[in-house]
């Protein structure tokens, strides 16, 4: 038996799907995305939590207020530093995120999150 | 307690601390980020394509296929063509239901003596389930990662997303793959562990990979769900190894990816050198690749000498006459 050509026709083929990373994107990485804040938001200098916070937990946080609003029909949030919000993903949130495209889509799109908000909510006319 | 399963336990923990330390107290992100990934994806390249190409110079001179049914007989006797294939055609359907469904799991037996003290054999299903729930979540989980190895992120990846997250439990929403991928996991550790006669072939070799691949799996989860980690960063760092551009992220991402990313490069490296190879492997058992044809065909050992014979005709030729004056009988006069 000799299946040399046939193995090492194997183990090309194996590579090449192995790294499909490397020659899907042509050696060359997309910058990382930059949210971009609306004026209102830089006027507010701080969301409902300190940044690092609501950059690693805001889906967290998001679906605790679903629950909380929706289910138990409390409607306010304490934040750490002692201030009270209205639970409001239409109200609270996209009262400063207004920019849906510059803001949220940015990162998810990035690291390819579809978030199913807007299977119940419809989002503001984009404004800056 | 079993010193087997101890030791590699005790050997992914601490490689995983080994990780987490020197990330969060020592700062040697580049070493864990960028270069020990790139180390491991080299070991593994070169020892992949030694060890294959070392199986295919192996000598297979005759046909050594296992033969798990009839073979092909006379006309009237029916032949298990997949379980012992005497065509390329039947060769191939063979080894696409071991490759894909893993076919010799699946008659899988256990001997136990009954009752009365006699041996029975039982047919017993429960590796071959572990086995396929473990291999598919564990090619799932491998595919959704390409979400950080890729930009835009092809349609099949947000694809598979999309069904793996199907039941929205949470935020981030659970994949159902990576929590399967840790249950199957452990299931096939709790066997090696729990069965008396697994437990007693199983050696850290065996144990070693599933406490790994659940320690992967365990901090990929505890990333996602628990103690959460910048994504976006993480994908500027992975991006950057994929393009061979890598990007030096300093700080915000949590330590315990390191400890993941850590785990997953040890992983990649170990497999060459380890059972893990069967992932190669499986296509080249010759017990499985192979025709059962020997009594159709005539297969000649390739490396046999060529042997100088000497037969009788030219042996009479020699000594004809001599053979003729001592009265002995000749074939030619």
């Amino acid at each position: 038996m000799n299946d040399k050509g046939m193995i090492i026709a194997g183990l090309i083929i194996f590579f090449t799907i192995f790294t499909f990373p490397i020659w899907y994107n042509h050696g060359a990485a997309a910058p990382p995305p930059e949210p971009e804040l609306s004026q209102k938001a830089k006027a507010a200098k701080t969301c409902v939590e300190d940044t690092a916070y609501m950059r690693t937990e805001h889906m967290h946080l998001l679906n605790q207020w679903r629950n909380t609003a929706v289910r138990d029909g409390l409607r306010e949030y304490t934040g750490k530093d002692g201030k009270t919000y209205e639970v409001s993903l239409s109200n609270t949130c996209l009262d400063c995120h207004s920019n849906k495209e510059q803001f949220c889509d940015r990162c998810h799109n990035y690291a390819s999150v579809t978030p199913y908000c807007w299977d119940c909510h419809t989002y503001p006319k984009e404004k800056m | 307690m079993n010193a087997d399963y101890l030791s590699s336990l005790i050997a992914v923990v601490v490689l995983g601390l080994i990780a987490y330390a020197g990330v969060a107290m020592a700062g040697l992100n580049g070493f864990f980020g960028v270069f020990v990934p790139y180390l491991a994806l080299v070991l593994f390249v070169i020892g992949f394509t030694r060890r294959v190409l070392g199986w295919a110079g192996s000598a297979v001179p005759f046909r050594i296929p296992t033969t798990c049914g009839q073979e092909k007989s006379l006309p009237w006797i029916k032949q298990a063509k997949i379980d012992n294939p005497s065509t390329k055609t039947g060769v191939v359907l063979r080894m696409f239901f071991e490759v894909l469904l893993f076919r010799s799991l699946f008659r899988n037996t256990r001997a136990t003596l009954n009752e009365n003290g006699r041996l029975s054999y039982k047919w017993v299903l429960w590796l071959w389930a572990f086995a396929l729930m473990f291999h598919y979540c564990f090619l799932l989980v491998v595919l959704r990662h390409l979400r950080f190895f890729t930009e835009p992120v092809p349609g099949f990846v947000k694809m598979l997303e999309g069904v793996d997250g199907m039941l929205q439990i949470g935020l981030p929403v659970m994949r159902i793959s990576g929590v399967l991928l840790l249950v199957a996991a452990t299931l096939l550790l709790l066997r090696r562990i729990l069965l008396p006669k697994v437990r007693y072939i199983s050696r850290p070799a065996d144990y070693f990979p599933l406490f790994l691949i659940i320690g992967i799996a365990g901090t990929g989860i505890f990333m996602r769900y628990f103690t959460k980690v910048d994504v976006v960063k993480i994908k500027e760092l992975t991006m950057g190894l994929a393009t061979f551009h890598p990007a030096m992220v300093q700080d915000g991402i949590g330590a315990l990816f390191y400890s993941h990313l850590f785990l997953v490069s040890i992983l990649l490296a170990y497999i060459p050198n380890s059972k893990l190879m069967h992932m190669g492997g499986v296509f080249l058992s010759p017990t499985r690749n192979l025709a059962n044809n020997s009594r159709a065909v005539r297969h000649i050992n390739p490396w046999n000498h060529p042997v100088k014979v000497h037969t009788y005709e030219e042996y009479e030729d020699d000594f004809r006459e001599k053979m003729i004056e001592a009265g002995l009988p000749v074939e030619k006069e």
